[in-house]
């Protein structure tokens, strides 16, 4: 058990609770306000005004008046089949984006866990180094590749694999080349963190009793690691839903994603009203992964102590 | 079972591989002297020198550089503070509350964050007049506010390893709790607080989305910058910002694994 009012701290404790104050307001004021703007403003009508809807109070001459409450950007969200089709489109390239990080990301985390102590600290600090350098850009470095004139095409039509280049850019496959890429560390480390705890006698009993090594695997391993599994999944899904930058640089025309989505809503369309009402369902869609991801994390921290 | 098979080996290099040759290709291609991604003009500096006279673009980073030291420094010292109540204070008022607040923004959607701080900042200057134009403070207040709850999970993480017996003995000599705390906790928590800062300065330097919902129309930061450009496609001074940063990173790390390699016997991780 952690540190708690004991006799001798309880000087420093009352100068922390006084001081906990700021960050606490902070947060109220910066975190906890805005979110509930945003719930008020998903549920007033747009008008042309400046800023662009309606007051959820109304306040006449006799003060408070009544509350203006309208559903109609909600309706409007699940009437419009468009945003159903946005919504559905996102959850799938997360999806399917997390799938192949876990594809890839659990055989790099298993074979970095299993790596005398020295050489793993050098293979995770790999792993996490490109972490550092901007998102943005590492991103962005991506176009250079994969452009039809760009290094892979080049190379594939000079080694006579192909002779006109391959559609690599601004498609689907980029979207998830990009989650993949940005998103690997954020894959292996939980599950490296889960399997470099695994107990290798229970592998090596297994393999004395007998089990070939695919068998010890799928029966021993592969069970033992389901929580960094969705430890890893749940740190790549989340955000994936949500992603703007990956879609806007990599995805084409057609790739419909919620963050782009809302991004053209608010910056092109101005409708404020409804680009509330789809961040407020975007945040109900990914309440259960992140509700299961603060679960897993306060079962480790216990588990920790 | 040492994993030493042939497909696992060659599964891993792939990973890394996918890792580095982007970074790799960005740098070589920002020494060409061609216009085109593809083809190899020469050696060549001068995508380094059109940087040195794009005066939009040396202002955008000065601006993002400014947002990213001040901005760290606030989260990271509010962000302590945040990590030290919830571990040491066991009845503290409204910790649920605070415990929820610090975490959510770690898996809150940025485009989320970025439109409801928008929308804060909106209502404010409606009701109180302030904040008038939106720009540099406006960033910054809300690079604090998300980056905060980074510092707290590595502060976090660094109290729970930490051995209290130092600043209880501390104590017992009589030390003034605020004396204890600068000399004997900040320094036991400095390695945290080190990549803490860190942390918080590369996320707000990074930040693109936030920015870009928060910013007015005076204020631009280098990823806004760099995403108007790139949206394009590929530009080649671009290339040679990225190579720029990717040496910057380079120097920090080494410096940073001389320093800890140092420390080693007394920071015992």
């Amino acid at each position: 058990m952690s540190g708690t009012d004991n006799g001798n701290g309880g000087h420093s404790l009352r100068w922390l609770r006084r001081a906990v104050m700021m960050p606490y307001f902070w947060l109220l004021l910066f975190f906890l306000a805005p979110f509930l703007i945003i719930l008020k403003i998903s549920v007033a009508d747009p008008i042309v005004a400046q800023p662009p809807f309606t007051p959820l109070l109304e306040w006449g001459a006799a003060g408070f008046e009544g509350i203006r409450v309208t559903f109609s950007n909600y309706a409007f969200l699940f009437q419009d089949g468009y945003y159903g089709i946005i919504y559905a489109a996102s959850l799938k390239m997360a999806a399917i984006g997390t799938l192949l990080c876990l594809l890839l990301g659990y055989p790099m985390a298993y074979y970095i866990a299993r790596q005398p102590p020295q050489r793993r600290q050098i293979l995770l600090l790999a792993v996490i180094l490109p972490f550092w350098i901007s998102f943005l850009l590492r991103v962005y470095a991506w176009i250079g590749l994969l452009n039809n004139r760009g290094l892979i095409n080049e190379f594939l039509i000079g080694i006579g694999v192909i002779d006109r280049p391959l559609a690599m850019l601004y498609n689907d496959f980029a979207v998830y080349l990009g989650i993949v890429y940005s998103y690997l560390p954020f894959m292996i480390l939980p599950l490296y963190a889960n399997l470099e705890r695994l107990n290798l006698d229970l592998l090596d009993a297994a393999a004395d009793l007998g089990a070939r090594r695919w068998q010890a695997f799928v029966d021993v391993t592969l069970p033992l690691s389901v929580p960094g599994i969705i430890g890893g999944c749940l740190l790549v899904f989340i955000p994936a839903v949500g992603e703007f930058t990956i879609p806007a640089l990599l995805g084409g025309a057609d790739t419909l994603m919620i963050g782009r989505v809302l991004w053209d809503e608010f910056f092109i369309n101005r409708d404020w009203p409804v680009a509330s009402a789809v961040s407020i369902v975007l945040l109900l869609l990914l309440i259960a992964p992140i509700m299961w991801f603060q679960r897993l994390q306060t079962r480790e921290h216990e588990a920790a102590r | 079972m040492k994993g030493r098979s042939l497909p696992l080996a060659s599964v891993v290099a792939f990973g890394y591989a996918l890792l580095y040759v982007p970074i790799i290709s960005v740098v070589i291609y920002s020494f060409n002297d061609s216009r085109l991604v593809t083809l190899w003009g020469g050696f060549s500096l001068r995508w380094y020198a059109s940087l040195l006279q794009d005066d939009k673009l040396i202002d955008a980073a000065l601006l993002s550089l400014r947002i990213a030291v001040v901005s760290a420094t606030f989260a990271t010292a509010l962000g302590a503070i945040v990590a030290l109540a919830l571990h040491r204070v066991a009845r503290l008022r409204g910790r649920l509350l605070l415990s929820g607040m610090i975490t959510a923004p770690l898996v809150m959607p940025e485009i989320i964050t970025g439109l409801s701080l928008l929308f804060l900042f909106i209502s404010m200057a409606d009701l109180i007049g302030w904040p008038m134009n939106r720009g540099a403070t406006t960033i910054t207040i809300a690079h604090i506010t998300f980056s905060m709850a980074y510092v707290v999970v590595v502060v976090r993480s660094r109290l729970s390893a930490m051995d209290e017996s130092l600043e209880e003995a501390a104590m017992d000599l009589g030390g003034r709790p605020v004396t204890v705390f600068f000399d004997v906790t900040v320094p036991m928590l400095m390695p945290a607080l080190v990549s803490g800062w860190l942390l918080a300065f590369t996320l707000s330097l990074d930040d693109l989305v936030i920015s870009s919902f928060v910013s007015g129309p005076g204020a631009t930061t280098l990823p806004m910058l760099i995403f108007a450009k790139v949206r394009l496609g590929v530009t080649p001074d671009i290339n040679a910002i990225t190579t720029i940063i990717i040496a910057l990173v380079a120097i920090a790390v080494a410096t940073a694994s001389i320093v800890s390699s140092r420390r080693r016997p007394v920071a015992a991780d």
